[in-house]
């Protein structure tokens, strides 16, 4: 480390890390956000007739919507109410595509052929109607958002784990490890299981945003979160009908702050597959 | 030395599969609208009908709704295949009407972004990839990732409340002028309608292709033959011309040609914000409605969509590369 800071003396950090760094700063926002809209007391976007359509100022940083609520504290809950349906989402779907991608390659022939239906079937239609359709059965309402959303991201992590495990089949460790007679369930776990977990960590981080999107997104066409909460695809739909009028504050401010959460969480996502990846990690 | 598999084989292998998958995504899509806990019957006579009970009685057995779901499945199954999807509760008329006008105005939305976002996405994407490290390339990279993250409603809506709110230059949403003659629209009126939505689709989906395209160019820009070309002297334009173009081109067309099911998705949210009379807000409607029939032939058609944009992806991918076409395992 000091060597490098003698050569590079105005950046004395290397790039392992710079990634570190990186990873941090995007997660110490996202959790700061995630917390305090957890905590945040219904209170702070309270109703004020008074200050209805006022615009983004001192009083209110985003401005207040038809009804003078803060929008700045309803987009922090929207945001926090988003990153949960993302955690659920992310963590059911990535359990599902370890499951399937390990054991599909891993047991080949018929179940292989049988997951790979599956993922082509779930990916078959259009991943909005997919949705939709899933929200229909369940009824709509919150329970159709979560479930849908958490059972429709599986098939691209099952592919990628699938490839993963597919080439580490192949290697030499894993053949001498078969040779010497280790069940295929020691040899799943021992030698195949610890080299997909950065690939998994990297897919779960990578899960998020997708989920995250498409909550946001189904919401808005009316099926997800009633309109009472105060999700960011209620926010957006809400601000639709008045962008007639020209109260641009109410749809700008929460998607952007959208946005920012997306791109953080790929920032995390990149970096941590460069700080796992041996080879690009101490470059 | 492995002997290549005829090319109409393989064709024909993507298409048995393709076949099968559509008839799977149908049973799929069937079985999650018939689970549902709207009642079909309620929805078409309303919540307030004076229908006798006997009456009712008549409509669930000429539906078949008293079957068990395969029989119901496989009924719908065989009207589909006679051209009949039923019939649409929300609009009180034929499903395939519907859908046959509604997808005629999504399929120009959506074929004009996918040519757009296509031929300007890979063309950003040759630029920056060939001054990568610069600041061109840099913005646009941060550009497309910006893009890439952005909700297509969030930004359908910016464009709305700036373009037509603010400078007023273009109507708000629908596909026609509200209050005019179906004879008396011209075809300046259904484009002056349709910028908006396309610009908004077509930035949505520019940032996969531009990323995607430079990245493969980075590749490329790294091999020996670039290296051996400009060793003879070889300018960048004789670069991009001769060895650039050939070997990205392929992957950028198929990339394109399987990112239907986003598009396709991207046009739903699209024309909801632009109140767009497309396929995209006739499934809303028909999933807020209760429309089950409309709703299926909906997704028929999204899948179906789908497929043909994978089956073009697939074909172009292992008849038309070069190196796939010389045998080899196409799977």
């Amino acid at each position: 480390m000091s060597d490098l800071g003698r050569r590079r003396p105005r950046f004395a950090l290397n790039t392992r890390t710079w990634l570190i760094l990186c990873i941090a700063v995007a997660a110490i926002y996202l959790l700061g956000v995630f917390v305090w809209g957890l905590c945040l007391r219904p209170a702070a976007y309270a109703v004020h007739y008074a200050d209805k359509f006022a615009p983004p100022g001192a009083k209110y940083l985003f401005g207040a919507d038809f009804m003078g609520r803060d929008m700045f504290f309803r987009c922090i809950k929207g945001l926090s109410l988003s990153l949960v349906v993302g955690m659920c989402a992310s963590l059911v779907s990535s359990v599902i595509g370890l499951a399937f991608g390990v054991s599909s390659a891993l047991l080949g022939g018929k179940f292989d052929r049988f997951v790979l239906l599956c993922v082509d079937c779930c990916m078959g239609l259009p991943h909005l109607v997919l949705l939709i359709l899933i929200s229909y059965m369940l009824g709509r309402g919150v329970r159709g958002v979560l479930i849908g959303v958490a059972l429709t991201h599986w098939p691209e992590l099952t592919r990628l784990i699938r490839a993963e495990v597919l080439q580490l089949r192949a290697a030499q460790y894993v053949q001498a490890a078969r040779r010497m007679g280790r069940t295929g369930f020691q040899v799943a776990f021992e030698h195949i299981l610890p080299h997909v977990v950065p690939v998994y960590i990297v897919g779960l981080v990578l899960l998020f945003p997708h989920a995250i999107m498409h909550e946001a997104s189904i919401t808005f066409l009316g099926f997800g979160l009633p309109a009472e909460t105060p999700a960011i695809g209620v926010i957006l739909s809400e601000a639709m009908r008045h962008i007639a009028t020209g109260k641009w504050w109410l749809a700008l401010f929460p998607g952007l702050m959208l946005i920012t959460a997306v791109v953080l969480f790929d920032v995390i996502g990149e970096n941590l597959k460069k700080l796992l990846n041996p080879d690009s990690g101490n470059e | 030395m492995q002997t290549a598999r005829p090319k109409y084989l393989y064709i024909a292998g993507i298409a048995g599969r393709m076949i099968l998958l559509l008839f799977l995504v149908s049973v799929l899509s069937f079985a999650l609208i018939a689970k549902a806990p709207i009642d079909p019957l309620l929805s078409y006579v309303g919540a307030e009908s004076t229908l006798s009970e006997e009456a009712k009685a008549e409509i669930v057995r000429h539906w078949g709704l008293d079957e068990p779901l395969p029989a119901r499945c496989l009924s719908w199954m065989k009207n589909v295949l006679h051209g009949d999807f039923g019939m649409s509760i929300t609009y009180k008329r034929p499903v395939i009407d519907v859908i046959a006008e509604r997808f005629s105005h999504s399929i120009v939305l959506m074929m004009l972004a996918w040519a757009f976002s296509g031929a300007l996405g890979y063309a950003a994407g040759i630029f920056a990839g060939m001054r990568r490290g610069g600041i061109c390339d840099r913005a646009i990279k941060l550009f497309c990732l910006v893009l890439q993250s952005a909700p297509t409603f969030w930004l359908g809506l910016l464009i709305l409340s700036f373009f037509s709110v603010k400078l007023g230059l273009f109507p708000f949403g629908l596909a026609v002028p509200a209050g005019k003659l179906a004879a008396e629209i011209t075809l300046g009126d259904r484009i002056h309608h349709l910028i908006l939505p396309v610009f908004t689709l077509t930035i949505v989906s520019i940032g996969k292709i531009t990323l995607f395209t430079r990245q493969k160019l980075t590749e490329i820009l790294n091999s020996d033959y670039i290296l051996f070309a400009r060793a003879r002297g070889e300018s960048d334009r004789q670069i991009v011309l001769r060895h650039v173009l050939r070997n990205t081109a392929l992957p950028a067309v198929t990339l394109q040609f399987s990112s239907f099911s986003e598009l396709f998705g991207g046009m739903a949210l699209a024309e909801t914000v632009f109140s767009y009379p497309g396929v995209g807000t006739a499934a809303t409607a028909a999933a807020l409605n209760g429309d089950a029939p409309l709703l299926l032939g909906v997704a028929l058609i999204g899948a179906l969509f789908v497929f043909s944009g994978n089956l073009i992806a697939n074909i172009l991918y292992g008849v038309v590369d070069p190196r796939l076409r010389e045998g080899g395992d196409y799977v």
